[in-house]
């Protein structure tokens, strides 16, 4: 049982940044094309955090030209570059899902200050 | 060389590979296992190791096996397994075989004991689909028909029934190595392997 913890340890990235629901992030994606590889950024709200051990994962939500996309990412993905915060925000929930279903102003997340 | 290695069977997670795949590993302790008896072609008639895995006190091990063990060192073991070998002249008695048998990246068999599970329905233990829940059906997960009437006129040999599942000897085939530790003896093998955990495995080289 011992070994399985370590090795899980291992295999996960404790360099990314805290963050939690309700958060901007820019998430920094190795995307190999052929033998290239490039980074894109994907900036959103986080809307969801799975725990777990190399298994966790964590939604951000972006409007993209009026359409919703929502990615998933693997928290502790080798292919995640960096997440850089961009800013906290105050929600009262663990999944704030019911970011789906408001539009514009309704949608804007209260920043967190906490000094 | 020795065609294969026992181990012990410590569970499952999933890891990621540097190209980035995530894969589904099964963690084992592969040895180190010890030669305890070295068979030749000129006394047995074929060539192979015996191999000792995990140590067991001297007190629990009965008279005629420590004079047994007593010939590879005195330690006594606790699982006893032949082995096939090229050639049997390049092993001593005693010797200790680890994981540097395996390279990262070769397809291995593995051999275990599937959990039990008892006496179990035609469901389970075949797959059969059984009849419909609702609707007023009786029938949930009974085998159904078994046969015929007056033709045979009795239920053919083999017929999948009800019974005893599971502590059976099973191999999975073609499972590729994915990391190895050598220094806590641990061969990462993708996929499942049978058994539940701390059961004793076989880890074979493939034969073809």
């Amino acid at each position: 049982m011992q070994a399985i913890e370590q090795l899980n340890r291992e295999h996960m990235r404790m360099d990314l940044p805290n963050f939690g629901p309700g958060d901007t992030v820019k998430v920094h994606v190795k995307i190999r094309e052929g033998e290239k590889e490039r980074i894109q950024v994907f900036q959103g709200v986080v809307i969801s955090k799975r725990k777990g051990t190399t298994n966790a994962t964590f939604t951000v939500r972006k409007v993209s030209y009026g359409v919703g996309v929502e990615r998933i990412f693997p928290t502790h993905s080798p292919a995640i570059n960096q997440v850089e915060v961009v800013t906290r925000g105050r929600v009262r929930r663990a999944k704030i899902y019911y970011l789906r279903k408001l539009r514009g102003k309704a949608a804007r997340i209260k920043e967190r200050r906490d000094y | 060389m020795c065609k294969g290695l026992l181990g012990k069977k410590l569970g499952m997670t999933s890891l990621f590979l540097p190209d980035g795949r995530y894969v589904p590993v099964t963690v084992i302790q592969a040895g180190p296992c010890v030669v305890t008896q070295i068979k030749t072609e000129a006394t047995d008639g074929y060539n192979a190791l015996q191999l000792g895995f995990e140590e067991k006190r001297a007190s629990r091990t009965n008279k005629p096996m420590s004079g047994h063990f007593v010939k590879s060192g005195g330690t006594s073991y606790a699982h006893l397994r032949e082995f096939a070998v090229d050639d049997p002249a390049g092993f001593d008695l005693g010797q200790s075989v680890g994981t540097d048998l395996f390279q990262v990246g070769e397809k291995v068999e593995v051999v275990g004991t599937t959990k039990g599970r008892g006496f179990s329905g035609v469901m389970k233990r075949h797959g059969f689909g059984g009849g419909r829940k609702t609707h007023g059906s009786k029938s949930h997960r009974i085998p159904g028909s078994v046969g015929c009437s007056a033709w045979p006129a009795k239920v053919w040999r083999g017929k999948k029934l009800p019974g005893h599942y599971g502590v059976d000897r099973k191999t999975v085939r073609n499972l590729e190595i994915v990391d190895i530790r050598p220094e806590q003896n641990l061969i990462l093998v993708k996929g499942a392997v049978p058994g539940a955990k701390s059961g004793l495995v076989r880890i074979n080289k493939p034969k073809y």
